[in-house]
């Protein structure tokens, strides 16, 4: 199994180390809801160095991404970063990513772990035919740290981090690191207020044990894979593999909003387009159960109407910790991907009465940053 | 962690046999490989059922797992509090979290089960 630079700090907090996409990664360490709730009141620190990170620079690295990627890059000003998808001609979704714009002629492009061969493959295939661009694979050389929760600010700036009182969402700063230099972005995956690191990977064991020593008093803890998945699913935020692959398109996958036609030609766009214009026969929607049941990953949903026939599966689900319900995601037809529409979930044979939701489960209160 | 007054399941669940009733629960390697949980489907008071035969469901954070009866009967109690605390299965899976109490039809199943050493043991086999 690969191993990210943090693995010594890992054993050392007694995480509990699982395969996660090929890579040795803590699922947990004090406690999957323990840990949900850190994030949620204090502060939590994740390794996320097992995803991809992909440097993509020169003249032509706009336009490279532009017919790469769903999202229109011509709208990021310099460092400011938005979700986007990269799909295949036909439509399916080669991977959701993060695209950083870090500097003039300069992205930073963050894959998911498991597509990370996949996708600086097809890059690389791509951008030989593309002008004045280069695509270079830097995973392994930087590492990734998140830090998430409502005192990840002050966390950040005790640790003498930056000071990043006026950095908005989605945008991001260079900050110092002794000799190095460090990228601080206002983005992350639990809804909370939260920010990442992307730091030389050699100094990600320091950078860890400071954050966790200038957090102590604000009850930082450190988070693992099962904190994560919970407090991304309760914000409706996609996961690759669960929820979407290349055999979905992000019209199907409600990620239209990152899908954005005006901005010229990219791969999958004719399929696309079409797709958006004809319907689509499945969506994916958010629900939650009735009474309480957990619902899961692969089980049925059935037609809320007699005869209960099977009209989709759940593609994520659990038990939310904060609504106390059974919470998931999953694709049905376009006649029940209204708000409000009743489903049925298959629990191990037991018909359990859903309702589809507006997404996210998860709404922080006004005023909260 | 093996209460030595206890009887043993293959499946991870714990037998406390009294006469002709037997409280059952999970064991504490069942609760700390299902890590969090967060639910538990118990069965229904009076329901008959069968040594081996599925009597409810633990939800965890990380998955799902079936509880078995180890002993034939009728569930004559099961535990309410694990409705609003089903934590209490984490941190006390002997004690306060205990799932059922059966009123036992084969009182001698109960000796078929396996003590404490031998659960010892057939637990080293399996984490090898």
């Amino acid at each position: 199994m690969k191993q990210t630079p943090l693995i010594d700090a890992h054993r050392k907090a007694q995480g509990k180390l699982v395969d996660f996409a090929g890579w040795e990664m803590p699922i947990q360490y004090s406690g999957v809801v323990d840990e949900y709730q850190t994030v949620r009141r204090h502060a939590g620190l994740f390794d996320v160095s097992h995803m991809g990170r992909i440097r993509v620079s020169g003249p032509g690295s706009l336009a490279f991404l532009q017919r790469v990627t769903t999202n229109d890059v011509s709208t990021l000003s310099v460092q400011q970063s938005h979700y986007s998808m990269i799909c295949a001609q036909n439509g399916g979704i080669k991977d959701d990513i993060f695209v950083y714009h870090v500097k003039p002629y300069e992205f930073l492009v963050c894959v998911n772990a498991s597509n990370r061969e996949k996708i600086v493959t097809w890059l690389h295939e791509k951008v030989e035919q593309a002008q004045g661009c280069k695509v270079q694979d830097q995973s392994a050389s930087l590492a990734q740290i998140a830090i998430q929760g409502p005192a990840s600010r002050d966390i950040l700036a005790a640790a003498g981090i930056a000071d990043l009182s006026t950095l908005k969402i989605r945008h991001c700063l260079d900050a110092t690191l002794g000799d190095d230099s460090l990228l601080v972005t206002r983005t992350g995956y639990t809804g909370e207020l939260g920010y990442e690191l992307y730091l030389p990977a050699e100094r990600a064991p320091k950078v860890w044990e400071q954050l966790l020593e200038a957090g102590r008093p604000l009850s930082i803890k450190p988070a693992g894979l099962g904190a994560r998945d919970l407090l991304r699913l309760e914000m409706a935020y996609l996961l690759y593999g669960n929820d979407m692959n290349e055999e979905t398109t992000p019209i199907e996958a409600g990620a239209e909003w990152v899908v954005k036609f005006d901005k010229g030609d990219f791969i999958g766009r004719t399929e696309l387009l079409a797709q958006q214009a004809q319907g689509t026969a499945r969506r994916l929607v958010a629900f939650e159960l009735v009474e309480k049941a957990v619902p899961r990953h692969g089980f049925k949903i059935l037609s809320a109407q007699t005869p209960h026939t099977e009209i989709g599966e759940v593609t994520s689900g659990n038990l939310s910790p904060l609504l106390q319900k059974g919470i998931g995601m999953g694709y049905v037809p376009p006649a029940t991907a209204r708000p409000g529409s009743s489903i049925l979930i298959d629990i191990r044979g037991r018909a359990c009465p859903a309702v589809v939701v507006k997404p996210p489960f998860y709404k922080k209160p006004a005023g909260t940053p | 962690m093996i209460p030595s007054n206890l009887r043993y399941h293959q499946e991870h669940e714990w037998v406390r046999a009294e006469g002709t009733q037997a409280t059952v629960g999970i064991s504490h390697f069942a609760q700390d490989a299902l890590g969090d949980i967060v639910f538990i489907d118990l069965p229904k008071v009076g329901a008959k059922v069968t040594a081996g035969q599925q009597i409810g469901e633990v939800e965890s954070t990380k998955t799902t797992s079936t509880i078995y009866t180890p002993v034939s009967g009728t569930i004559a109690k099961i535990n309410a509090d694990l409705k609003d605390h089903p934590e209490v299965v984490n941190s006390d899976p002997y004690g306060k979290g205990w799932m059922a109490v059966i009123d036992l039809t084969a009182p001698a199943e109960v000796d078929q089960l396996m003590t404490a050493a031998q659960y010892e043991t057939f637990l080293s086999k399996q984490k090898h």
